[in-house]
């Protein structure tokens, strides 16, 4: 057993930074509240550099934690978004939030939690790095104290959470019944053998996992805390939680289904379709009545989980790509989720405000941030020059290669569903008349980092293979056996 | 000369990304780039049009890049950055040319933040020459879809809306239902090009390549539907056109000039390069349809033209009219017939984009589109006038003008295909065409003249030049065909499936 604990320091730099920065705003009361903020950039940073000492490296921790591309990968991923959260929350909390010491201590364990789902090799691992991450989002989405809504979001997502959790867990408590095994390579090699006796044992545990994981990435029928989380919590933990939460959700989903369960594919597939389809659907058609921007964004945020369940679907032995497809559209997704949410929480710093209909003028007030949320929400749309165009097309082909043919079609119809109501914010903030015709201050630290983003949205969007690349060394090292060598056999 | 093809996408992009940094206050700074832009694009149709040579009929100018290769299920090369002209691209890149540099003239005086108009207009430029020239389904789509998503803004920011008296046909509506309309046949094309990938299992997304492949005629059959309504939609198919009217009279001369005289080419293009080049069996099978959807759309397009007072939705409606003729002429699957087609999309293009620049020539200084309002105006305004009589004239299919050239070959086609009905309806469409057409000249240009417009002056010296270069190209094309069908033929006769 391999006991390095040196392995482990990304996450060290992020847990050490956290009670840091406790202690700094305890005994430190005087600094700026928003170089808070920065300072806790700044560690998400550098653990995010600091993982890249493990660059193609694939060893692991007592064979609990691995070590491997698709770790850094994620490390530097949710790194990322620890960073841009971080320096989007800065001025929104000094504001307007109490105790910012925790709560930017509580930004950094979720990327904690966020990377072990990646880096997990074993059930109870993931389990718990999915429960760090979860309660860590449960305080901060109900962080804004005096506020009703806030509080009843996050009561809504920790009771619904603790209830996905137990599903979670009861799943997991079949398949171990099963396959005698925790370990993902290990329940891989059960179920690739004679499993007769057991289908019915193993379908439920696999229906009652798929809705624990359903329930963390907000997958139709599991959706319902969503929309009341989203607006209740605070801007920045929004934003916060429409990216990592379903990212890190992804990245478990995925490394589980590709490495454990890609035995029973025929069990599973059409099962993860039909949910994708219902997610894509129900997601779509409801943001269309929606006219709050938070709750926009967490409708649309839906649908989005409903095509990132597709490339798990088109899971298969030889379509291993589908994985690098689905880690490339997450990837193009939460850079133009982040950019749409950075540009609502400048405008709620200006405005406090975020109905859609708040938007009017926006085109005459701050051209930069109109065209700023134009572009993101255009990215979310799918439409071409931006991120969203090519990730989802490659998505989309990743699933017809697996005679999923009905299902790309109501991707691309529901993707055009989603064109009409991202135009109406569009439409709001060009065509509508501003209450008052000023320019609004220039914040050129938010500004920065929203330009960081776009810069993003436009180098996945004209150039994936970069990118594309990067998944797929990655995404290599989640298949086993006979599977890792089809993968690896794959490249040029 | 192969970057040539590049650079007509290059130049617009390059334009839209320069006229960002430049500061929205130097609004002439701004008005001559985009005329620098619109002059170098056109040159450059000029020299791919003139230099393409017609001898086979097959690619030129090609140009390939890798984009995004390495993904297993994308096959060996991936997605590849492909560009060629053939014979039936090339008069569209020229057609692209012509329309864009006279647009610019005609965007002259927009004032309210004309740095955003012409970066939009630009970006769409791009799009259009961008569906032209890709090889590579995934890039034509790419700039399919780029080329309709600034729509929206250009409309629903400069465009005009439409009060009927009982209702108002807002320009936002306009905006919003051109482009849910041109986005949902989208998702047809984008369905039926990954069926078609799978199906094809080239590994490549590559025109040539998917073209070398029989496809299965049951398979034909099902997904040539997708092309045809898909593209469809976007060239006026009827009963799908609703959107062309209303988003082209909402939308800014410039707008309507490019929509109508290009975008609408880009559906019928594709239906010929996409649909009709990969599934000639569906193509055959799906032919009497269209034909009928055709003929349908030129007969309807011609009795609403008959019935609007605006100018503007009478011009709207004769393009639904006239891309009736377009489709009429794929469907004859005869060489001459589809020869026809592509000649009446240039044609089309050259007219419509007249008739509208014209129409915002007046609307400019009078603020009105009601012919019956008007009168007489050819005594302060000869040359106006004498320019919508050339329009119109080579709408109506006089012999010596464009538009003559064009229904000939389609009208012929059809007769040869032995859909007799249908070319008898075409010709009494053409006959109703020529009602409205001296209808409107005689309200609005002769006849005794109405002094409420006294005041009227004859247009800019800018929109005199832009309407003369399409003035220019309508008498070209109707006195010296040959350029055009020499290039058109020679691609056509390779296509398969034509008989």
């Amino acid at each position: 057993m391999n006991l390095d604990w040196s392995l482990l320091a990304p996450e060290y730099v992020l847990a050490g930074w956290a009670a840091m920065l406790v202690s700094v705003d305890l005994f430190w009361g005087r600094l700026r509240k928003d170089w808070l903020g920065y300072l806790a950039a700044a560690g998400a940073l550098a653990s995010t550099l600091t993982s890249l000492i493990w660059l193609n490296d694939d060893t692991n921790f007592a064979n609990l934690i691995e070590v491997n591309n698709y770790t850094t990968f994620f490390r530097v991923f949710f790194g990322l978004i620890g960073v841009f959260a971080c320096v989007a929350s800065a001025r929104f909390v000094k504001d307007r939030l109490l105790h910012p010491g925790e709560y930017y201590a509580l930004i950094l364990l979720t990327v904690i939690g966020g990377s072990y789902m990646a880096a997990a090799r074993e059930l109870l691992t993931a389990y718990i790095s999915l429960e760090l991450l979860s309660f860590s989002l449960y305080v901060l989405t109900s962080y804004a104290k005096f506020d009703l809504r806030s509080n009843e979001g996050g009561l809504k997502y920790m009771l619904l959470g603790a209830f996905s959790s137990a599903i979670f867990l009861f799943g997991m408590s079949l398949i171990y019944g099963v396959t005698r095994t925790t370990q993902f390579e290990g329940i891989h090699e059960v179920l690739t053998g004679d499993t007769s006796g057991f289908e019915l044992t193993l379908f439920l545990g696999l229906v009652l996992i798929i809705a624990g994981l359903g329930f963390k990435v907000a997958a139709v029928p599991f959706h319902m805390w969503t929309p009341d989380a989203y607006e209740g919590a605070p801007l920045p933990v929004t934003a916060l939680i429409s990216a990592i939460s379903k990212a890190g959700g992804f990245a478990l989903f995925l490394k589980l289904f590709a490495m454990a369960f890609l035995p029973l594919v025929d069990d599973w597939r059409l099962f993860l379709a039909g949910l994708s389809a219902a997610t894509m659907l129900l997601g779509n058609l409801v943001a269309i009545q929606q006219h709050n921007i938070k709750r926009l964004l967490a409708y649309s945020s839906i649908g989005q989980v409903g095509y990132l369940l597709m490339g798990i679907a088109a899971l298969s032995a030889d379509n291993a790509d589908a994985a690098s497809a689905l880690v490339l559209h997450l990837a193009g997704y939460v850079i133009s989720n982040l950019a749409a949410f950075v540009c609502a929480i400048i405008y709620f710093n200006w405005t406090e405000k975020d109905e859609i209909a708040d938007y009017d003028g926006l085109a005459e007030r701050a051209p930069f941030l109109a065209l700023a949320l134009s572009i993101s929400l255009f990215s979310l749309a799918g439409m071409p020059l931006f991120a969203g165009f090519v990730t989802k097309f490659i998505l989309f082909q990743a699933a017809v290669e697996e005679d999923l043919l009905w299902l790309a079609s109501i991707a691309v119809f529901t993707s055009f569903v989603s064109l009409y109501y991202y135009l109406v914010v569009v439409k709001h903030m060009y065509l509508g008349e501003p209450e008052e015709p000023t320019r609004f201050p220039t914040p050129w630290v938010e500004y920065a980092a929203l330009a960081v983003l776009l810069i993003g949205v436009f180098l996945v969007g004209l150039g994936p293979q970069p990118l594309f690349n990067a998944v797929q060394d990655s995404t290599a090292f989640i298949f086993t056996g006979a599977e890792a060598a089809a993968t690896v056999g794959a490249g040029p | 000369m192969d970057w040539a093809v590049f650079a007509t996408i290059a130049v617009p992009a390059g334009t839209a990304g320069l006229l960002m940094a430049i500061p929205s206050r130097h609004r002439d700074v701004v008005r001559y780039v985009a005329l620098m832009s619109g002059s170098s694009l056109f040159i450059l149709s000029l020299i791919i049009f003139g230099k393409y040579q017609f001898d086979d009929g097959g690619y030129a100018f090609e140009l390939q890049l890798d984009w995004l290769g390495n993904v297993a299920f994308l096959g060996e090369k991936g997605i590849t950055y492909h560009l060629a002209v053939d014979g039936i691209a090339a008069p569209l890149v020229l057609l692209t040319g012509i329309v864009i540099f006279a647009g610019v003239f005609m965007s002259w005086n927009i004032e309210y933040r004309n740095k955003d108009f012409f970066i939009l207009l630009f970006l769409m430029v791009g799009g259009v020459y961008g569906v032209f020239e890709s090889v590579d389904l995934f890039f034509l789509f790419f700039f399919y879809e780029l080329a309709v998503l600034p729509m929206y803004l250009l409309i629903a920011v400069w465009g005009s809306s439409t009060d009927f008296g009982t209702f108002v046909r807002t320009k936002e509506y306009g905006a919003m239902k051109l482009v849910l309309y041109l986005v949902a046949g989208s998702v047809l094309i984008f369905i039926a090009i990954f069926a078609t990938f799978v199906e094809a299992g080239q590994g490549s997304f590559d025109l040539p390549v998917l073209g070398s492949v029989t496809y299965g005629e049951n398979f034909q059959k099902t997904f040539f539907p997708f092309f045809m309504l898909g593209f469809g939609v976007l060239a006026g198919l009827w009963p799908f056109h609703t959107w062309s009217p209303d988003g082209h009279v909402a939308a800014p001369t410039a707008v309507s000039m490019l929509h109508a005289g290009v975008l609408m080419k880009l559906g019928a293009f594709g239906i010929l390069r996409v649909g009709m080049s990969l599934f000639p069996e569906g193509a055959a099978f799906w032919a009497p349809v269209l034909m009928t959807l055709g003929v349908t759309g030129a007969l309807y397009g011609a009795i609403s033209a008959m019935a609007q007072r605006d100018l503007k939705y009478m011009v709207g409606y004769s393009s639904v009219s006239h891309m009736g003729y377009v489709l009429m002429g794929l469907a004859t699957m005869n060489e001459i017939g589809i020869n026809g087609a592509v000649l009446q999309m240039f044609a089309h293009g050259v007219m419509t984009a007249l008739m509208f620049a014209m129409v915002g020539a007046i609307y400019d200084q009078a603020h009105a589109r009601d012919m019956t309002i008007f009168g007489g105006l050819s005594r302060n305004m000869p040359r106006h006038a004498s320019y919508w009589a050339v329009a119109g004239l080579s709408s109506l299919g006089l012999p010596g003008l464009a538009g003559f050239v064009a229904e000939f070959h389609i009208f012929v086609g059809t007769f040869q295909a032995d859909y007799i009905w249908a070319g008898a309806l075409g010709i009494l469409a053409a006959a109703i065409t020529a009602t409205y057409i001296l209808r409107m000249l005689a309200f609005a240009f002769f006849g005794p003249f109405n002094e409420r417009w006294a005041s009227l002056k004859e247009m800019r010296i800018g929109e005199q030049f832009g309407g003369a270069v399409l003035i220019f190209f309508i008498a070209f094309m109707g006195m010296w065909p040959m350029p055009f069908v020499d290039r058109i033929a020679a691609t056509v006769s390779r296509l398969p499936g034509i008989t």
